[in-house]
């Protein structure tokens, strides 16, 4: 009488085995993108950032990884002679590094950029400011996702 | 044409920080989601986006798929004089939309 149930709930966690097999096999396919220090390295041009002067405000824990509020500031008076020339985003494990690139200069008074946008995981992201003097800040920042985006059909 | 949503004052005095938001209907397709049949959807995003005070450049970003849908982006610019604010929102498949805004100056 029990025998039937038995190997049916055996083939049923066979099955589940190879379904998580499949999708830890199917993870690696995405490696051959840059990694984050690449994308950063790629955007100063090779020139390590500086740890200062910027804040990276994303909420540390993410229900929903479709659209996640980011701003990044940057510390500029944003005067003529001292203002904040691009600022770059970067994450670490969606299908791309890049998330946004702004351009800006004295004009915009205060080096302030705020926009959603999507993880697929729990990652850590990076900005990075550009200066007029040609040096380079970053901040960064780890977010935990509970829903990811890029998986819902 | 898309919706599109743009905050800012009407009135600044000389010199003041004003901010700006903007929001704009858009799928944002990343070209990685999976439809229905197994294929992968092809990617469908705005690229480009542009503020331009008085025809000069004051604020521009370079959007990737990582952007949300309906990409919202808002920033600050420094009200100098009277004039029109226009902002192009430009991506693939040939997109490409511009709306302008006056601003006052006192």
């Amino acid at each position: 009488m029990s025998s039937p149930s038995l190997s049916r709930s055996g083939i049923e966690r066979r099955a589940l085995g190879a379904g998580l097999l499949a999708v830890v096999l199917a993870r690696p396919a995405r490696a051959d993108r840059p990694g984050l220090r690449e994308a950063v390295l790629g955007f100063t041009g090779g020139a390590e950032p500086a740890e200062a002067g910027v804040t990276l405000d994303i909420p540390p824990l993410v229900e929903n990884g479709n659209t996640v509020p980011v701003t990044i500031a940057v510390e500029s008076p944003m005067t003529d002679a001292e203002h904040v020339l691009r600022i770059a985003l970067f994450n670490e494990r969606n299908p791309q590094p890049h998330v946004v690139t702004a351009r800006l200069g004295p004009r915009a008074g205060r080096a302030r950029l705020s926009t959603r946008m999507r993880l697929a995981t729990s990652q850590r992201l990076v900005a990075v400011a550009e200066m007029s003097d040609g040096s380079f800040r970053a901040a960064n920042a780890d977010v935990i996702v509970t829903l990811a985006a890029c998986v819902e059909g | 044409m898309a919706r599109v949503l743009i905050n800012l004052p009407r009135t600044a005095r000389r010199g003041e920080v004003i901010e700006i938001r903007t929001l704009i209907q858009h799928v944002m397709e990343t070209g990685y989601r999976p439809r229905a049949d197994g294929s992968v959807a092809p990617r469908d995003i705005i690229t480009h986006f542009a503020c331009l005070y008085n025809n000069e450049e004051v604020f521009a970003a370079e959007l990737a798929p990582a952007i949300a849908a309906n990409p919202f982006l808002s920033f600050s610019l420094v009200a100098a004089e009277s004039g029109i604010l226009a902002f192009t929102w430009t991506g693939d498949n040939g997109f490409e939309q511009t709306e302008t805004r006056s601003l006052t100056v006192t």
